[in-house]
C-alpha cells in the first residue's frame, strides 16, 4: 500500500455476510470500479487471439511482481529468495492485483512471457492446481474468468486470495452424476450443484491430481471450442472444482463502448458483473446505496442472470461428457442422502445416455 | 525476485503417520501440553471418569496449535484400530480419506469455526484403511472464567449398512441374501435388538462402501450419541468444579474482554514466531494474544503478560524516540518498523527489530495491532528469509485470520 501500488486500501472496505439462507458476502468497494481497467475486446467471442498491443501483463511493472512459482526436484516445497532462475522454461509468475477484493488477491499467470490468450490448457490449468494445493489452506481459492464472463484481459491468468469462511457455493448442496461402470476409470467424481442461482457442475476425486485437472480442462476446452463463456473456481485445496457455464448475453454483442451496452440491462444498473467470485458468492458492490440495500433476493437475482436455462445446461453437460470420455448411467439417478436400504451393486452398463452434439 | 518450488505430486496423502523425525519432536515438546490439556482443568481424575463411560469419543484441545486429540477413549481406540499413541496430539483430519466426502469435513471445519455442535454423517477411515460410516456428533465446552472454548467433544456412532435382507433376518431368522457373510451369531443376537445384530456385520466391499454418497443415521444412532455426549459433558462440568476452572455447554456473557474465538487462536497458533497482538480498542490497550516464540524469546509466561501493556519490554536504555516513533504510526493507524533495545524477564537486553501494524476486520476498522519481534543476534530460520519478509509473513497471514472474525456466516441449516 504506501509503495503506491494498489489503488485503494482494500482492507478499509467494509464486507458483511447478507442474511438469509445462502450467507452470501457483500462489500462495499468504491474505488475498484472507478479505477479497474477496462474490458479492451469485444466480449462476444470466448476464444481471441492475443494482441501485443492491448494492455498485457508483460506490461505491468517489475514491482508488482511477487514471486515465480515454478515445479521443483526435492520432495518438499521452498520459498528461495533473490534466485535467479536461468532456465530455458518461461517463467510462471505470481503479481499483485492492484484492484483487489480482498487482502492478498494475487493474480497467478503461467508463462507470462508466452502470451498466452485467455483460454484453459491443460499445463497451464494443473499449474493452478498445484498452487492450490502448495497453499494447503481450505480458504485460499483460485479462480478463473473466460472471455465472455466478465475477464478484462486476453492474456492467460488465474486469480487467488484467501477469505476465512466458506464460500456460499461451497456449501451449497449437489447431486452425484452417476456415471456408467461405477467411479469413472481416473477416479473423478461429477456432481451438479443443486438449488443455487448458477446452474454448475463440481468435480472431485481423481486417482491424481492430474486426473482431475485434466478431466476438468477438457470440460473447459469443450466450452471453450462451442463458444460458451464459464467460470472456474478451485476450492478445498484444489480438490473441488466447480465449473459454471454462462450465458451469452446479447447484450454484448454491440461494439464498444462494453459499460454502455451493460446500462441497458436491469439489475445492471449496480454494474456489477457476475463473474467467478461474485457467483461463488462474493459480491462486490460499487455504491454504499446498494450494500446498504443488499439482500439475498438481490444477490440471487443478478447470478442468476447468468445462468443456463436448465434445458440449455442439460445439453451443455452431455457436450462436455463427450469431451471429458464419461457416460452418465440412466438408471441409477442418485438423490441426495438417498439410502434405499438394498444392498450396493455396481450398476450395470445398460441405459446410456446417447448425446446429440448440436454445433453452438 | 523470488522462486516458489513445488514438488511434482501425484496424489496428496493426507491421513498418513508423519515422518518419524516430526512425530518424535511432536512427541517431545507438545506431549506436556496434551497430558495438561485435561488433567489442567478437570483433574487427575478425570481419565479414569472417562474411561468409564461407553462409546467412541474423542476430546480435542483448539487452544493448543493444530487442534490436536488430547483423549480417545477405548472404544474408540477399539473402533479405529489406532493405539493411544498414535492417536494423542495428532489432529482429527487424520481418520479421513479420499472418499470422505467434502462438503462433510467443510461443515465440520465451520462447526468448529463458528463454536457450535454438529451431527452428521461421515466416512472415516480405520488404521487398516478401511472406511466406515460413522454418526459424528461434535460440540463444544466452554470455560465460565474466559468464556472461551477450553475443549470439543466428538462423539462418534457407528451407522451399519442396514439392508432389506438384514430386516428380514431381524423379523425371524430367514436367511435371505445377506450382504457379506450369513452368521449364526446373527440369528441368535435377535433377540438383543437390531443394533447389535447390525454392529456384527463386517462390511464386505469396500469399493462399494467408498461409492456411497451418504448414509443416514437412525433415531437409535442419535440416541446414543446425544446419551454418550450427556455422559461425557457431565462428567467434565463435574470434574472442572474441583479445579475451579470450571466449564459449561453454554457460552457465558462476560463483561469485561471479549474472549478471542478459537478459530482465530487456532489460526494464529499455526504462525511460529514471535508476535503478540494487542487490542486497541479496550483502555492501556493490553496484550490479548502472545505466541510461544514470544514467550521464549522474552522469558514471561502468558498469564504474565496478557491483559498488560506491551511497554514492560521496554526499560532505562530504551530510546525515547524510537517509542514515539510507534506511538506516532499508532494514531496515524500506520505501520512502522524500527530498532530497539528491550528487556527479557531476567533482564537480559537485546536488539529487538520491531515491526508494529494495524490489523483491520470486516468492518474495515482496526481490530488489532499486531507487533512482530526479531532478536537481532538469533540465528537465521533456516528458510533464508530476510528478517522484513518474515515480519511480513505473520502480518500477512493474521491479516488474512482477523477480517473474516466479525462475519458470521449466515445460518444455513439449524444446529443440532
Amino acid at each position: 500500500m504506501s509503495r503506491g501500488l494498489f489503488r485503494y486500501d482494500v482492507m478499509a472496505c467494509e464486507t458483511k455476510v447478507i442474511p438469509g439462507e445462502y450467507g452470501f458476502v457483500a462489500q462495499l468497494n468504491e474505488g475498484r470500479h472507478l479505477k479497474k481497467r477496462p474490458t479492451e475486446f469485444r466480449v462476444d467471442r470466448v476464444l481471441q487471439p492475443f494482441d501485443r498491443a492491448k494492455f498485457n501483463f508483460t506490461k505491468v511493472g517489475q514491482e508488482e511482481v511477487l514471486f515465480r512459482f515454478e515445479p521443483g526436484e526435492s520432495g518438499s516445497g521452498r520459498l528461495l529468495e533473490d534466485d535467479a532462475v536461468g532456465d530455458a522454461n518461461a517463467p510462471n509468475v505470481v503479481a499483485i492485483n492492484v484492484s483487489p477484493i480482498e487482502y492478498g488477491h494475487v493474480l497467478l499467470i503461467p508463462r507470462v512471457l508466452d502470451c498466452l490468450p485467455q483460454r484453459i490448457d491443460p499445463d497451464s490449468f494443473l499449474l493452478a492446481l498445484h498452487m492450490a494445493a502448495e497453499a494447503g489452506s481450505p480458504y485460499f481459492r483460485l479462480g478463473y474468468n473466460s472471455l465472455g464472463a466478465f475477464a478484462t484481459i486476453n492474456h492467460l491468468h488465474f486469480q487467488a486470495y484467501f477469505l476465512s469462511m466458506p464460500f456460499p457455493v461451497e456449501k451449497n448442496s449437489t447431486q452425484r452424476i452417476p456415471i456408467v461402470g461405477g467411479l469413472s476409470h481416473n477416479g473423478v467424481k461429477v456432481s451438479r450443484l443443486l438449488n443455487y442461482p448458477v446452474r454448475g457442475l463440481v468435480y472431485e476425486g481423481g486417482n491424481t491430481l492430474k486426473d482431475l485437472s485434466d478431466v476438468v480442462a477438457n470440460s473447459c476446452i469443450c466450452l471453450q471450442e462451442n463458444n460458451i463463456p464459464f467460470n472456474v473456481l478451485i476450492s478445498d485445496s484444489g480438490r473441488r472444482i466447480f465449473l459454471f457455464p454462462q450465458v451469452n448475453c446479447i447484450c454484448c454483442f454491440h461494439p464498444p463502448p462494453f459499460i454502455l451496452a451493460w446500462a441497458y440491462c436491469d439489475l445492471l444498473d449496480t454494474q456489477v458483473n457476475p463473474a467467478v467470485w461474485e457467483i461463488s458468492g462474493h459480491i462486490v458492490l460499487k455504491r454504499k446505496k446498494d450494500y446498504d440495500e443488499a439482500s439475498e433476493h438481490y444477490a440471487w437475482r443478478l447470478l442468476a442472470e447468468v445462468s443456463l436455462s436448465e434445458a440449455r445446461f442439460e445439453e451443455v453437460k452431455v457436450y462436455i461428457f463427450e469431451a471429458t470420455g464419461l457416460v452418465e448411467s440412466e438408471k441409477e439417478k442418485m438423490e441426495p442422502g438417498d439410502d434405499r436400504g438394498a444392498p450396493f451393486q455396481s450398476p450395470s452398463p445398460v441405459g446410456t445416455a446417447s448425446p446429440h452434439l448440436k454445433v453452438a | 525476485m523470488v522462486a516458489l518450488t513445488i514438488p511434482s505430486i501425484g496424489r496428496r496423502a493426507e491421513n498418513t503417520s508423519p515422518p518419524s523425525a516430526v512425530a518424535e519432536v511432536m512427541a517431545g515438546c507438545s506431549r506436556r501440553l496434551i497430558d495438561q490439556s485435561l488433567t489442567a482443568r478437570y483433574s487427575d481424575w478425570i481419565a479414569e471418569a472417562l474411561d468409564e463411560i461407553q462409546g467412541c469419543f474423542l476430546i480435542t484441545d483448539p487452544g493448543v496449535a493444530g487442534h490436536p486429540i488430547v483423549f480417545a477413549s477405548h472404544g474408540f481406540l477399539a473402533m479405529s484400530g489406532y493405539s493411544r499413541e498414535e492417536v494423542l496430539g495428532r489432529n482429527g483430519r487424520m481418520f479421513q480419506g479420499p472418499a470422505t466426502n467434502r462438503r462433510s469435513v467443510l461443515e465440520i471445519r465451520e462447526a468448529i469455526r463458528e463454536e457450535r455442535t454438529l451431527q452428521i454423517s461421515l466416512l472415516n477411515y480405520r488404521k487398516d484403511g478401511t472406511p466406515h460410516w460413522i454418526l459424528f456428533h461434535l460440540f463444544p465446552v466452554f470455560g465460565v472464567d474466559d468464556g472461551r472454548v477450553a475443549h470439543f467433544v466428538a462423539v462418534q456412532v457407528p451407522i451399519p449398512r442396514r439392508s432389506r435382507s438384514l430386516s428380514e433376518a431381524r423379523c425371524g431368522g430367514a436367511r435371505g441374501r445377506l450382504f457379506g457373510a450369513c452368521r449364526n451369531e446373527v440369528r441368535s443376537d435377535c433377540d438383543l435388538g437390531c443394533n447389535l445384530a447390525a454392529d456384527l456385520f463386517v462390511d464386505v466391499d469396500n469399493r462399494g462402501l467408498e461409492a456411497e454418497e451418504s448414509r443416514e443415521a437412525s433415531e437409535q444412532e442419535k440416541e446414543r450419541a446425544s446419551d454418550a455426549a450427556n455422559s461425557i459433558l457431565s462428567a467434565l462440568t463435574q470434574y472442572s468444579k474441583l479445579t475451579g476452572r470450571v466449564v459449561s455447554s453454554q457460552r457465558s456473557r462476560l463483561a469485561g474482554i471479549s474472549p478471542l474465538s478459537s478459530s482465530l487462536i487456532l489460526s494464529l497458533g499455526r504462525i511460529k514466531q514471535s508476535f503478540v497482538l494487542t487490542d486497541p480498542q479496550l483502555p492501556d490497550m493490553p496484550i490479548v494474544y502472545a505466541s510461544d516464540e514470544f514467550l521464549s524469546l522474552t522469558g514471561y509466561s502468558r498469564h504474565e503478560i496478557l491483559g498488560h501493556n506491551y511497554e514492560f519490554l521496554n526499560g532505562p536504555d530504551t530510546e525515547v524516540e524510537v517509542l514515539h516513533q510507534i506511538r506516532q504510526s499508532i494514531q496515524v493507524e500506520c505501520a512502522c518498523t524500527v530498532r530497539l533495545l528491550n528487556y527479557r524477564k531476567d533482564g537480559s537486553l537485546f536488539w529487538n527489530l520491531l515491526h508494529v501494524s494495524p490489523v483491520r476486520n470486516a468492518s474495515g476498522k482496526v481490530a488489532f495491532y499486531v507487533n512482530v519481534q526479531i532478536d537481532e543476534n538469533a540465528k537465521s530460520d533456516g528458510l533464508g528469509l530476510s528478517p522484513h519478509m518474515r515480519q511480513l509473513g505473520v502480518v500477512g497471514a493474521v491479516k488474512v485470520a482477523v477480517r473474516s472474525l466479525s462475519l458470521c456466516a449466515g445460518p444455513s441449516r439449524p444446529s443440532s
